[in-house]
């Protein structure tokens, strides 16, 4: 598949956009300034910018705990993220969801979610709408390997291959559900083995390498578009973070850290991009140059964001009901 | 003016929307060409089809969490489960996603889905089969709760639950489902409106479901002895009609509150801590509650009878406080 230069760069930009988004919220809940949980993307950003770049805004992508990565690639606002982030009234949620519950609506992202497992069946409900309304739109579904084990996942596969419904579920196996090694939660090495079992199309790709990704995911979103029903895309990854910060990860053996950090995207893609001639030194600096400035801009734009009136904390309960939710 | 048996006033209610809102789509086990397991959607698949009636595996995750991803994207999802009991295999999906999606995302995602649930003893179903699990979502911010007892409230109600762009949990009793009733008008019935079903000074049930049917016996049979009992239906449990509750207490100064739940942890218990809190000083005795009693759903007809509150335990209660 020959991949345009132009969206090499593209993808580039936004993994490293990413990258320093992570970077910067992993200082700022060390320093206090980000409450509650917040689950890194760092290893994996190789996966999200190139599914999404198979989407348009009219796509759908359900996300996770560990959503920064997916929101971010779908078109999020990163100044109302990291507002979200500092808990801001003007932040994506008004304040009301954080890290773990950005959604943005008109940007197709129904929401990452603090329920592991719980995307997979929300995607096929925006599959249901699509193929109810006829139109060409997909659903992206992102989740953990540790999240193919829940009854969810099963049902929703199977849900999905019935009906043929135009998703695609975009495994990131990290390896890991928090301490819990993959070779210790589930017998199978290749999560896309499951697909066999819906008869769907199970695709095992290195995580990564954007363009292995892209590869797949393209095919696997035609195939939705067309029609021909859902695609079980495994992305093979590593996080190089505590599952939460704060979690030192010492159950990640010394050696395999080593092995995967050889095999960081960032440095990889930036070296093969150079090296064929798509990015020279000095642009690649440039980009991450201005990916740090656009980070900086949001850090600045969130901290003079206010925080909730404690009043708001009632409305968006209901659409219609204040008063009561009011008593106490 | 015609009258429908309360089935049937489901079935019109969900029909109604479909006819004119493309996006009102009704999923569940068995709600195809099967109709149902209690037969309510019976020839709502010849009528729209299989795209918009649609058969679902046995998955109630899946099936929660569909109505929730295509409300989320602007279908009006009507979502079936077999019986209210397997809501436990769902609940995720209603609890910590439909009803608080809104919210957790600043007001930004319309949930407009019902979610039908079967419920209730009588039918020698047993434990798992049997239960009403109210008291569950009523707890819960961001859900409306509905249990209409007559068709003409069915049929109103399902309108509302329909137009509501919240999640609405929609009880359904099953032995309730037979029942006939006049059904004056298609129109919607405003949720969180309940209903004085039986005028009277003396005290007032207050209950939902089958048990109006139940209260209104008692009432009837206590008229004869001059005693005069006002029956309320509060048709909806969330939100709830707390200025009637009011003013049934305001004129009887009586409250006794019916449920068929279990009693202990059931909607009969924030029902009277409301009027404890809110009308304490209209009442001249105290709160009295009749509930299931506090143990699974048994099988054996006579205990399933024994489980279920009756018009003899509604009638010792309204005399305790008479
Ligand atoms: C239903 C549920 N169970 C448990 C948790 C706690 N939890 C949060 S993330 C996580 C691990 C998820 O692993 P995986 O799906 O592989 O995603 P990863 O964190 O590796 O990205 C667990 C157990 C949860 N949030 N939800
Ligand atoms: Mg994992």
């Amino acid at each position: 598949m020959a991949i345009a230069k132009d969206l090499m760069r593209d993808l580039y930009k936004q993994m490293r956009l990413i990258r320093e988004f992570e970077s910067a919220a992993q200082r700022l809940f060390a320093s206090g300034k980000i409450p509650g949980f917040v689950h890194l993307y760092i290893g994996e950003e190789a996966i999200a910018p190139a599914v999404c770049a198979c989407l348009t805004d009219e796509d759908y992508i359900t996300s996770t705990h560990r959503g920064h990565g997916h929101v971010l690639a779908k078109g999020a606002d990163i100044k109302l993220m990291m507002a979200e982030l500092f808990g801001k009234a003007t932040g994506y949620c008004k304040g009301k969801g954080g890290s773990m519950h950005i959604a943005d609506r008109d940007k197709g992202i129904l929401g990452a979610n603090g329920i592991v497992g719980a995307g997979h069946c929300i995607s096929c409900g925006a599959g249901l709408s699509i193929k109810v309304k006829g139109t060409d739109q997909v659903c992206v579904c992102f989740f953990g390997d540790g999240s193919t084990n829940q009854g969810t996942f099963h049902e929703s596969l199977n849900m999905a291959s019935i009906w043929k419904l135009p998703i695609v579920f975009v495994c990131e196996n990290n390896h890991y559900g928090i301490s819990m090694s993959q070779d210790r939660h589930q017998a199978i090495k290749d999560i896309a083995d499951r697909g066999a079992s819906y008869n769907i199309p199970g695709i095992s790709v290195d995580g990564n390498d954007p363009l292995a990704v892209y590869e797949a995911a393209s095919e696997a979103v035609r195939r939705a578009r067309e029609g021909k029903g859902p695609t079980l895309l495994e992305c093979k990854t590593y996080r190089q973070r505590g599952h939460f910060e704060g979690d030192p990860g010492t159950y990640k053996p010394k050696e395999e850290q080593a092995g995967w950090l050889s095999k960081d995207p960032l440095p990889l893609f930036a070296a093969f991009l150079v090296e064929n001639n798509v990015l020279t030194q000095d642009e690649i600096k440039a980009i991450d140059d201005s990916a740090l400035a656009e980070i900086e801009a949001a850090i600045e734009f969130a901290d003079a964001q206010p925080i909730p009136e404690v009043e708001s904390a009632v409305v968006d309960v209901y659409s219609d009901i204040i008063e009561e939710v009011r008593s106490r | 003016m015609s009258t429908m048996t309360f089935l049937e006033a489901l079935r019109e209610g969900m029909s109604i929307r479909m006819r004119t809102d493309p996006n009102v789509v009704l999923f569940g086990e068995d709600v195809g060409a099967f109709g149902g397991c209690f037969g309510v959607s019976a020839g709502m698949f010849a009528e729209f089809g299989a795209e918009r009636v649609r058969d679902t595996p046995i998955s109630e995750g899946a099936i929660v969490g569909c109505a929730v991803g295509a409300a989320a994207t602007g279908l009006r999802p009507i979502a079936e489960l077999m019986f209210c009991d397997f809501l436990t295999v769902g609940m995720d999906q209603l609890v910590n996603q439909a009803a608080k999606m809104r919210y957790m995302f600043g007001g930004k995602i319309s949930m407009p889905m019902v979610l039908r649930l079967p419920a209730g003893a009588g039918t020698g179903a047993a434990a798992q089969h049997s239960q009403s699990l109210e008291a569950w979502v009523t707890h819960v911010p961001g859900l409306k709760v509905v249990y209409p007892s007559s068709p003409q409230d069915a049929l109103g109600l399902m309108l509302a639950a329909i137009d509501d762009d919240n999640p609405v949990v929609f009880f359904e009793h099953k032995l309730l489902l037979g029942v006939k009733g006049e059904v004056d008008s298609k129109e919607p019935i405003p949720i969180g409106k309940g209903k004085v079903v039986r005028e009277g000074k003396d005290v007032s049930i207050i209950t939902y479901g089958k048990q109006v049917y139940d209260s209104l016996a008692v009432a009837e049979a206590l008229a004869k002895e001059g005693v005069e009992v006002e029956v309320v239906d509060l048709r909806s449990l969330y939100p709830l009609d707390k200025d009637l509750i009011g003013e049934t207490i305001a004129k009887t100064h009586k409250a006794v509150i019916v449920t068929e739940a279990v009693k202990r942890g059931g909607y009969g218990g924030e029902i009277s801590a409301i009027i404890a809190e809110e009308f304490f000083d209209q009442l001249d005795a105290p709160i009295v509650r009749v509930g299931g009693l506090n143990t699974p759903v048994p099988f054996s007809p006579v205990l399933e009878q024994y489980f279920i509150p009756n018009d003899k335990d509604i009638m010792q209660a309204v005399r305790s406080v008479l």
